[in-house]
């Protein structure tokens, strides 16, 4: 690296412009962070739906409740390694401020619920707990945290559709076990036995809200949702079976274009940024004309000179969007900016190593109309010109 | 010369030279117009969200739900809790239809989702299924019939709002549909003043209640009081029945506190992006006046030995920065109501798990707010420079270039 006192002194030419330059990189590729971990909060978990998972729900609507006795009968169909189910519950903790409306919660079967989801990190003695506390709940790391909730603590929760048989709407459970996951899967939920639910509950016993089911060879769930919506065909609650890649879909685009308007925004801004960008650095360039011009005097090639500049911007390029990445990525890492409302929100390595891409490409672009202008540089009208 | 008069010549000397730094200057105009665009495209999407939702309901109607509910679609009430209701006072009394005799103007209403395709997408979006008795048209007076007719009681008729028809697919006029066991037709369309109630599909309640296996119960109740004065005693008296177990909301407040969580995502989300943009445009407002600085050295030289003060080249520096900055935002502010002001979609309303269409509002108010943030921006974006000009050495200035 010979050359590097020269690089080094022309960006510090105008130090307060190569500064605000690398500044304004930093933040476009901040942005472009956020860009990726909207765009997969919006989208609800689609890329890390499980592929060998279908969802059974009333065909009419989702809200609508299924018999308790579809289960065994769902068992049995070719191609189903095992079935569980859940429901929808919405309660609502201290007040609806508190946002614990919109968290997932919902009595389930726990065993069974935990071997569907694999994905679901929980400590042995944690799930033992959970297992066997009938009035334990198992708490998604995000929303222990959201509430400050930690093992052993009671937590009520006010029913708002549910009621107990006396007509209370007050729910307590005690917190047995916090579960982790990896990237993308959704830690919030707030998961707890059907089976005391079912027996407090005031009415809709031995129903439940939908389905879920592993089935053993991915290709075939068209199939096998065909013949589990067949076995339930006129009865009074007939049934819709879809992929879960499916059902995240259809509630992303059930949020529709918000999703989509907030992404093409992010875009654009992320492309304005670029462009500003890229100018102060075609321009740095282009003021230095006749400097460039003494270089080709003293004997540099005109490949060297194109080199020059080219480092030059892609160093500028590579040191603000390294940053920037970087730095987006811890941001996104912190959690989601409207404090919980979307659950799953992290920057996924797709876009990171997109990122990485536009930084080379910011580089590149940036530098290389004035590289080749200054490489084609004539020495005599340089020299004239200035 | 005054003070005024010199940074007035000053500042125009500034923008007439803005053409020979054309390509720095574009840039700046074009980053904060982006900037500002996208402000204020985002937030006229809580805008038009939060607008369909407040505007709906009227001041004279109360609505009763069970206690505890958060929305409609959670409340449960039983036939005779609406009964009871009934007798309440304060609810005013009329024919529903010509020679009929008096009756309370009330309407018990059931509240469910059905799926229906969303047209852009082809995927199912849960369209809210509203069942309601006769007095519902008279506590909405809003509701005007469009196309076809209302729906017959105690047939499979369903009418439904114009939003609803433009955002999912096949609820045209005349279509036929199997939903559980049974099968709907459309016969009619209506417009309500752009109220969610739009996005809705209706239906006679006593039909509902067997397809959804809801028997004798209802999920709210609607009641048209004889004035919004009314409300209080209303209120007091079914909450103090023993026999009942029910919250009462004016209608209004109802829709006013609907739709929170959707606002507060957009809202947040909108408030972390508008940081990082303006930071991204003032760095990038701050190179442009650098280098229009460095551009205009001479000439600020010049000036300041021909006896012009420090401050009218910062003040002209500023200047030029700002109506660069108000340019942009002026522009951008434009390019997103053009685009997007009443552009119509539907969203999920988290609170009641249902679809709401709404049309993007650009409001005045929010023209005003990006332009005043694009000017911030242009303060921000030319402070720095405006120092340099003016710590500029008359001296040097005059040798450089």
């Amino acid at each position: 690296m010979k050359f590097w006192p020269l690089l080094w002194s022309s960006l510090k030419r105008r130090k307060a412009r190569t500064i605000f330059t690398f500044l304004s990189i930093v933040v476009a590729f901040v942005l472009f962070a956020y860009l990726g971990a909207v765009r997969v909060a919006f989208s609800a978990g689609v890329d890390v739906a499980g592929a060998d998972r279908l969802w059974t729900t009333h065909k009419t609507s989702i809200i609508q409740p299924l018999p308790a006795a579809y289960q065994d009968q769902i068992a049995r169909v070719p191609g189903v390694i095992m079935v569980t189910h859940a429901s929808w519950f919405g309660g609502i903790y201290q007040d609806a401020k508190q946002g614990f409306q919109q968290v997932f919660q919902a009595p389930v079967d726990p065993e069974a619920y935990l071997t569907l989801f694999p994905e679901f990190r929980i400590p042995d003695d944690q799930k033992r707990a959970w297992i066997a506390d009938r009035e334990g709940v198992l708490v998604g790391e995000v929303t222990a945290k959201r509430y400050n909730w930690k093992i052993g603590d009671r937590v009520p929760i006010q029913g708002t559709f549910y009621r107990k048989k006396d007509n209370s709407t007050l729910w307590e459970f005690n917190v047995r076990g916090i579960y982790t996951g990896g990237k993308g899967v959704d830690t919030s939920q707030f998961l707890f036995h059907y089976e005391y639910f079912d027996e407090a509950r005031q009415y809709g016993q031995g129903t439940v809200g939908w389905y879920m089911a592993r089935i053993d060879d991915p290709k075939k769930s068209t199939e096998t949702s065909k013949a589990i919506d067949s076995l339930f065909e006129n009865s009074p609650a007939e049934t819709k079976t879809v992929t879960e890649k499916m059902l995240a879909k259809s509630f992303a685009d059930q949020i529709g274009d918000i999703g989509t308007i907030i992404q093409w925004v992010l875009a654009a801004v992320f492309f304005t940024l670029l462009l500003v960008t890229g100018n102060a650095i075609a321009q740095s360039v282009r003021e230095r004309t006749n400097e460039l011009a003494v270089l080709k005097t003293v004997g540099f090639s005109d490949a060297t000179t194109l080199g020059l500049v080219l480092t030059e911007s892609g160093l500028l390029a590579l040191a603000g969007g390294g940053l920037g990445l970087a730095l987006g990525s811890m941001a996104v890492g912190a959690g989601d900016p409207t404090g919980g409302f979307l659950p799953v929100f992290y920057l996924p390595t797709k876009d990171l190593v997109r990122g990485v891409f536009f930084v080379f490409l910011l580089g590149v672009v940036a530098g290389i109309l004035p590289a080749v202008q200054a490489m084609r540089l004539r020495i005599v009208d340089a020299l004239r010109r200035g | 010369m005054s003070w005024l008069s010199q940074v007035g010549t000053v500042t125009a000397t500034a923008v007439r030279t803005i053409p020979q730094r054309r390509g720095a200057s574009l840039a700046a105009v074009a980053g904060i117009a982006g900037v500002v665009a996208v402000l204020v495209a985002v937030l006229s999407i809580s805008a038009g969200f939060q607008r369909a939702l407040q505007q709906t309901g009227s001041p004279e109607n109360a609505l009763v739900m069970r206690s505890g509910s958060a929305s409609e679609m959670m409340s449960v009430m039983l036939g005779d809790t609406v009964e009871i209701i009934a007798q309440a006072p304060g609810i005013a009394q009329g024919a529903l239809a010509p020679g009929e005799p008096l009756a309370p103007l009330m309407s018990a209403e059931l509240f469910v989702v059905i799926d229906v395709p969303k047209k852009s997408t082809g995927t199912p979006a849960n369209v809210p299924l509203r069942g309601v008795q006769p007095a519902a048209f008279a506590t909405r007076p809003d509701l005007t019939i469009t196309s076809g007719r209302k729906f017959e009681w105690g047939k499979n008729e369903i009418i439904v709002g114009e939003g609803a028809v433009k955002s999912f697919r096949g609820l045209e006029l005349g279509s036929r549909h199997k939903w559980g066991q049974n099968e709907w037709t459309v016969v009619g369309t209506f417009t309500a003043d752009g109220d969610v109630w739009e996005s809705e599909i209706w239906t006679d309640a006593r039909v509902l209640q067997p397809a959804y296996r809801r028997g004798n119960s209802f999920q709210t109740v609607i009641a048209r009081l004889n004035s919004p004065e009314a409300f209080d005693t209303f209120k007091d008296a079914l909450t103090k029945d023993p026999r009942l177990d029910v919250q009462v909301q004016r209608e209004t407040e109802y829709f006013a506190n609907q739709g929170q969580t959707l606002v507060a995502i957009i809202r947040s989300l909108g408030f972390v992006l508008a940081i990082l943009m303006g930071i991204g445009a003032v760095f990038g407002a701050i190179n442009t006046m650098y280098s229009a600085v460095a551009a205009r050295t001479r000439e600020i030289g010049t000036l300041r030995a021909l006896g012009f003060g420090r401050s009218v080249a910062v003040i002209s520096v500023l200047a030029e920065s700002m109506l660069l900055a108000t340019v942009g935002g002026i522009i951008g502010a434009v390019l997103a109501w053009v685009f997007l002001d009443g552009y119509r979609t539907s969203t999920l309303n988290f609170d009641t798990f249902s679809q709401v269409t709404f049309a993007f509002d650009v409001t005045p108010s929010l023209l005003v707010q990006g332009t005043v943030f694009s000017m911030l921006l242009g303060l921000a974006g030319g402070l720095f420079p405006a120092i340099r000009a003016a710590r500029l050495p008359v001296t040097a200035a005059l040798r450089e270039a």
